[in-house]
């Protein structure tokens, strides 16, 4: 757990994150594939990750803002359905809204022309990321790769400092208010090392959450997104996939029907430690300054002069031995 | 995350409505509008950073967002523990560096009363933060790893490293015993200070909090002479005016240099440049502006001959330097929890980087490292 390794500091495709991170002969990489075009907004996947990771209850009032009242994934939400309302669905000339019917502005393309209300509903998790800012950045090695090449954080370790929180890119990790440690989705670990499959995707009645080896899925995503759009669904794609992109590519990515930001992702994250070394460097010369800067304070202040035979007999200046 | 929040928030409205707002159709559609405050926010953003020239490229003005709520989450850390703790570090760090110069040029007041502030500072500071953590133990607990990539493990072992050393500075040069421990505590804690005042602009760039992240540049240069500001202020406070030149030196630079670096920040950051000048955050950096040009200013023309112009001038760059401290930190706070500030510039970032692409792939360049540069660039 002590391991100082400088390279991760690097962001960029990374083949095999589990052996960078020191295993040897480990399993295949896996991941989670949520193909949101076939979810139904079941959220069967939510309760059975509550279910099997024993997760308390986080809130049961209703939002008012759609059917989702869990709203984000979160300390104690670790699967999050979220309810795209999208309504005047229109491409072009766009008719005059029916006067009262719904909110202007809320113009969407769709190749069919479809006029009426459409959902968008997709399964969000944290995404194992390649290069996971939050492991990265966790002080007290909390957060660790697993063999599978998943991220974990271990509870018992946590201090509770909360820095994992702000540097997920994807704000998945947050800390339970009842406790102030950190929680996020451990894609069942413990399920994994007896050959199970996640619970969510194990619950998952029509195969929106697709679990396996990463590659497998990759291709399989592809696959998919071409069958869609022979279909004529032009604004499928894939998101998270790419190896190439700001966090290495992620363990769990996705197929979306819009842009990342409607269903509440970043449209181009990046590992927060990439800059790293660059922020050292400039920390580095920051703190140069500040001492050159009252160095300079004194020397070119007149009473330095004046004072300089006592410096001689100073403590520090005998300290110094002089 | 809380349900009580949730009705909060929309009773504040921050949500856009029952809408999702979906994003624009893609390059050349229609731009769709956008209902919600941020997105109104973004749009008039636009329009200001347009006329003033500070974005090359006219960025589109509309985003979605899943009803309106963020995309990154905000750090859970209250602004006393972490504001306080940025505040207290640069206090101590450039303090100890005052100190240092103060003893090898004679002053022995400054160089004592210095002492005695940096390690009250650096006790507020391990103080503020085990208060963040909750528990004393759990600061042991960050001595568990060293983790280079993380600022929080870095720093948990500068604190580590300095605390002590200033800590018998201090000791030793009330109670007058063993100089020579004494110097040299004395010089490991002005040699560490610096690196004290330094780390925790890393600290907070280390994250995705956008208003952070971006400035990771200019941060550090803007928390050492805050920290100066503090310590100088410090100084002016605590010793006599006879001592007081290079105090009163270090403040101008302080005011200086922290002024050039709230202006390159202010330039470079776009968009996001505006978490700083609105809000609680705005009013905040405003008055850091006010009071630490005031405080050098004051003691540059007073602070030479009264002790009483000096001690305001002092208190004033100390209430500057609290000032910048809260004022970035509720900055970020602000940027993280508007998704505008997270979408937009990412979008703009994945836009400008495909027309990159784009250009090279026609102009048939070797251009790989060109569009590598261009991306942190934007990013960094
Ligand atoms: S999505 Fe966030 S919490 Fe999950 S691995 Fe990536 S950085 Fe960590
Ligand atoms: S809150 Fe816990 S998991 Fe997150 S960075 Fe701190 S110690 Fe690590």
């Amino acid at each position: 757990m002590t391991e100082i390794d400088l390279r991760d500091l690097l962001s960029g495709p990374e083949a095999d994150p589990a052996g960078r991170a020191g295993y040897t002969g480990h399993p295949e990489r896996v991941g989670f594939f949520t193909d949101t075009s076939v979810c139904i907004g079941c959220k069967a996947c939510e309760v059975a990750c509550k279910e099997w990771n024993a997760i308390p209850e986080d809130g049961l009032s209703l939002t008012g803002m759609s059917y989702d009242n869990t709203q984000g994934l979160g300390g104690s939400t670790w699967r999050h359905v979220a309810f795209i309302e999208q309504s005047a669905v229109t491409r072009a000339p766009a008719p005059p809204e029916p006067a009262g019917a719904v909110t202007p502005g809320a113009e969407v393309p769709h190749p069919d022309g479809r006029t009426e209300l459409r959902w968008l509903m997709s399964s969000d998790v944290c995404k194992h990321c390649t290069h996971a800012a939050c492991l990265d950045v966790c002080p007290t090695g909390s957060l660790f790769r697993t063999e599978f090449g998943t991220v974990v954080v271990q509870e018992d370790i946590c201090n509770g400092c909360g820095y994992c929180v702000p540097a997920c890119p994807y704000g998945v990790i947050e800390q339970r208010p009842s406790d102030g440690r950190a929680f996020k989705c451990t894609m069942c670990y413990d399920r994994l090392g007896e050959g199970m499959e996640p619970a969510c995707a194990k619950a998952c009645p029509t195969d929106s959450i697709q679990f396996g080896p990463l590659d497998e899925l990759r291709e399989r995503a592809a696959g998919r997104v071409e069958q869609l759009r022979e279909a004529g669904v032009t604004d499928a794609r894939l998101y998270g996939e790419d190896p190439e992109d700001g966090v290495g590519g992620d363990g769990a990515f996705f197929l979306l029907l819009d842009e990342p930001e409607v269903y509440g992702l970043p449209p181009d994250p990046v590992v927060t430690t990439r800059d790293l070394p660059r922020m050292w460097t400039h920390a580095g010369v920051a703190a140069l300054s500040l001492l050159g800067g009252i160095a300079t304070a004194f020397l070119s202040s007149p009473a330095a002069r004046r004072g300089a035979g006592t410096a001689r007999t100073g403590v520090f200046g005998r300290g110094l031995g002089r | 995350m809380t349900d009580s929040d949730v009705t909060k928030d929309g009773v504040r409205g921050e949500r856009a409505g029952r809408e999702a707002t979906p994003a624009g159709p893609g390059p050349g559609g229609t731009s769709a509008e956008r209902s919600g405050p941020a997105a109104g926010k973004t749009d008039r953003k636009r329009r200001r950073g347009k006329r003033r020239g500070e974005e090359p490229m006219v960025p589109r003005a509309e985003f979605g967002s899943y009803y309106g709520r963020p995309v990154i989450k905000a750090p859970g850390w209250k602004a006393t523990d972490i504001a306080g703790y940025f505040f207290a570090g640069g206090l101590a760090g450039a303090g100890s560096v005052l100190a240092a110069g103060a003893q090898l040029s004679g002053r022995p007041t400054t160089a004592k009363a210095m002492k005695l502030s940096s390690l009250a500072a650096v006790t507020a500071s391990t103080a503020a933060l085990i208060h963040d953590l909750g528990r004393p133990e759990r600061f042991a607990n960050m001595l568990r790893v060293f983790k280079p990539t993380s600022p929080m493990s870095v720093g948990s072992w500068l604190l580590a490293a300095y605390g002590p050393a200033a800590g018998a500075a201090a000791v030793l040069e009330t109670t007058g015993r063993l100089p020579r421990i004494n110097t040299a505590a004395t010089g490991t804690a002005a040699l560490l200070g610096p690196v004290v005042a330094a780390y925790t602009a890393v600290l907070a760039a280390d994250t995705a909090v956008p208003a952070w992240h971006e400035a990771h540049r200019e941060l550090p240069y803007l928390f050492v002479s805050s920290a100066t500001a503090a310590a100088s202020g410090m100084a002016l406070v605590t010793a006599p005016v006879r001592e007081n030149a290079p105090a009163r030196r270090a403040a101008l630079l302080a005011a200086a240099g922290e002024a050039a670096a709230v202006r390159l920040k202010r330039r470079r950051l776009g968009m996001i440049a505006e978490t700083y000048e609105r809000g609680k955050a705005g009013k905040l950096m405003r008055a850091a502006e006010l009071l630490t040009a005031g405080g050098a200013l004051g003691a540059a023309v007073l602070g030479r001959r009264y002790r009483s112009g000096a001690a305001v001038s002092g208190l004033a760059l100390l209430a500057g330097s609290a000032c910048t401290r809260f004022g970035v930190f509720h900055a970020g706070i602000a940027s993280a929890e508007d998704p505008a500030y997270t979408v937009v510039p990412q979008r703009e970032r994945r836009e400008r980087r495909a027309a990159e692409a784009a250009a090279r792939v026609a102009g048939g360049a070797d251009g790989d490292s060109g569009a590598r540069d261009g991306q942190d660039g934007q990013h960094g």
